[in-house]
């Protein structure tokens, strides 16, 4: 293993911020892996970090695949996670809306165009990431569709679902999207936390890589597939809101299967902790998404629920 | 008429609420009158559209027997932002500008984007009005994409603005709400104008002047308008060169906004204060029009210091 620094920048008064790697292997630009791109996301990071230590511990036995390298950034933004900041600390941008980056521009244009320069080349590209609606998933991976069509190759990583996106006009600068326009195949892979470490979501995101990684030739690993993937479309995600506000008492977990009419969630008063609301599931079906928030503001996504086929 | 055009509940005993000013002529309506829409306040930190709102109704009202359209005035698309001082949407953290167009079954904010877009629909123009942030002083301007310039340049002109700067199609935002707009078809002016968290009224009196001969020449307004400075047209990206900080630390300016530069004249220098070292001395690169200036001292590397419109030198 190879510690690089790939991009630093120099502050007034904070310590330099530097964009650290772990290199494994030699030879073919294989795959990339990064996290941390936004201040907030401690689970990717800690998820990143548990799989330096995995690829250390193969690449001492001789599993890297002779002539395959592998690329980790386990946080490509220390500033907004060391000041507890989702976005950049001055002027609020966020690094995954930057991308493919510009090196004579404002300071997260160049943050991104100087990663993305030494991120691109590389035949997989994966990225450990959060939405921007706080919340916990089933594990899942997420392709956009560019017409670029691998999506089978996500069925690899054995995770439960892998859900394919039209790109919206704001997906655009994200670094998924831009990967596959300079001929990255990239995966975006979400798993339950954000905020917080979840060691067991972190371990089957660590061990959906490294089967994806040996199922690509990359590394020779014997561990099994966590599950036979489901392809979904993000259509099929059916939104499920609720039209009072209040406190959000969720009554159903991710990954639960829940039934045409049971009641997943309650909304509460305020005042008096009285039922505003119930809110049924519209259909048989799995739990695909909650809410993070404890408050539950009127016409917000509560859950997505992937009906049953 | 004040019109809410969406109310959504709030957790506790509140709702977020968008309301227009809606200002009809005094004559009876026909449904066939042409409407304009004015927007602001996308960025709770961006105040300079405030007074434009304002001011608009106030000599609107003054004159309404001129009026012979609808005129739909929205002073704060962001109310929850403008009355927190946030720039985003409070609680969500997010730039408003870069939802649209949104959708129905979208995130609540997604819906909000949704519902603005469909109420604003069907205007014959919408002028967007912005106040740059609170790090850039702006002069007042309107930004428009190259694919929409043959249709827009005409309307920019009559807005009483210094400078119409015309994007490359690959620099333009997909997700603004002034783009969402275009593509359905709405002509939206986008007008940036002075400084973040500030008003300044003399650019405000201008593009409100600017505003009622945009109204004329859409036949909404027959009333006596103000005369209007030609502005200068970019439309060739040589035509703007930017001027960005090649090391973090505390900008210090040498010229003031608006201040016409010849090539190597000191625009400011970036200063160490812990050392007491002048770390970089920024020097225009060509001559011209600083039409863009730092206001925020701190500057990261990168930060954008000037804006200099080239062939505009004394």
């Amino acid at each position: 293993m190879k510690k690089e620094v790939l991009y630093e920048l120099k502050a007034l008064y904070r310590d330099n911020m530097r964009i650290n790697c772990r290199k494994f292997g030699s030879g073919e630009k294989a795959a990339v892996i990064v996290a941390g791109v936004r201040g907030n996301e401690v689970q990717q990071i800690y998820t990143c970090g548990m799989l330096v230590k995995r690829l250390q511990e193969l690449e001492k036995h001789g599993k890297v695949t002779k002539g395959q390298s592998i690329l980790v950034v386990p946080a490509i933004n220390p500033y907004s996670v060391n000041i507890e900041k989702r976005f950049w600390p001055t002027d609020n941008t966020d690094i995954n809306r930057m991308f493919p980056g510009y090196n004579l521009g404002e300071t997260t244009q160049r943050i991104a165009a100087g990663l993305f320069e030494e991120i691109t080349g590389y035949r997989y590209g994966i990225h450990l990431a959060s939405n921007y609606i706080p919340g916990q998933f089933v594990p899942h991976i997420r392709v956009m569709d560019t017409g670029w069509d691998y999506i089978e190759e996500a069925l690899d990583f054995g995770l439960p679902y892998v859900v394919k996106r039209k790109p919206h006009p704001y997906d655009t600068t994200t670094l998924n999207y831009n990967w596959q326009i300079w001929e990255t195949m990239s995966f975006s892979l979400f798993t339950n936390q954000t905020d917080t470490i979840d060691t067991e979501g972190a371990e089957e995101a660590v061990n959906a890589i490294l089967y994806f990684l040996s199922n690509k030739g990359i590394i020779n690993y014997s561990g099994e597939p966590g599950c036979v993937s489901s392809l979904v479309t993000e259509g099929e995600l059916l939104p499920i809101k609720s039209r009072a506000a209040g406190i959000f008492r969720p009554l159903a977990e991710t990954g639960e299967q829940v039934a045409q009419g049971a009641v997943i969630a309650e909304i509460l008063h305020p005042y008096d902790c009285s039922v505003k609301a119930k809110i049924h599931s519209p259909v048989n079906g799995t739990v695909f998404f909650r809410q993070q928030k404890s408050l539950a503001y009127a016409n917000a996504v509560l859950f997505r629920i992937i009906p049953q086929k | 008429m004040i019109e809410t055009v969406l109310s959504i509940g709030l957790p506790i005993d509140e709702r977020l609420e968008i309301k227009k000013n809606r200002i009809v002529p005094l004559t009876p309506l026909t449904g066939e009158e042409k409407r304009i829409s004015i927007v602001t306040g996308t960025h709770g930190d961006e105040l300079e559209g405030q007074f434009i709102c304002y001011e608009l109704g106030r000599r609107i009202n003054k004159d309404i027997i001129h009026l012979k359209g609808i005129v739909d005035i929205y002073p704060a698309l962001n109310p929850m932002g403008i009355d927190s001082i946030t720039r985003g949407i409070p609680a969500f953290d997010l730039d408003m500008n870069r939802i649209f167009p949104g959708s129905e079954d979208g995130s609540m904010m997604e819906h909000i984007a949704a519902k603005l877009v469909a109420d604003l629909d069907g205007s014959a123009a919408c002028v967007d009005i912005h106040a740059s942030n609170i790090f850039l002083t702006e002069i007042p301007q309107i930004r428009i994409s190259e694919e929409t310039a043959e249709r827009l340049v005409p309307l920019a002109r009559e807005m009483n603005v210094d400078l119409i700067w015309v994007h490359g199609a690959a620099t333009v935002l997909k997700s603004t709400l002034a783009n969402s707009l275009n593509t359905i078809g709405v002509p939206t002016l986008v007008v940036e104008t002075g400084v973040g968290m500030r008003i300044t009224r003399e650019y405000g009196e201008r593009v409100t002047d600017g505003i009622f001969r945009l109204m004329k020449k859409l036949g909404l307004w027959d009333g006596e308008t103000a005369e209007c400075k030609e502005p200068m047209i970019s439309d060739r990206p040589e035509d703007v060169s930017f001027l960005n900080a090649p090391v973090s630390g505390i900008f210090l300016p040498r010229v003031k906004h608006c201040a016409r530069v010849k090539q190597g004249d000191v625009v400011g220098e970036i200063v160490d204060p812990l050392r007491a070292e002048v770390l970089n001395v920024l020097k225009a690169p060509c001559d011209g029009l600083v039409f863009t200036i730092r206001e925020y001292p701190v500057v990261d590397e990168g930060s954008l210091i000037a804006r200099i419109l080239g062939g505009v030198a004394e």
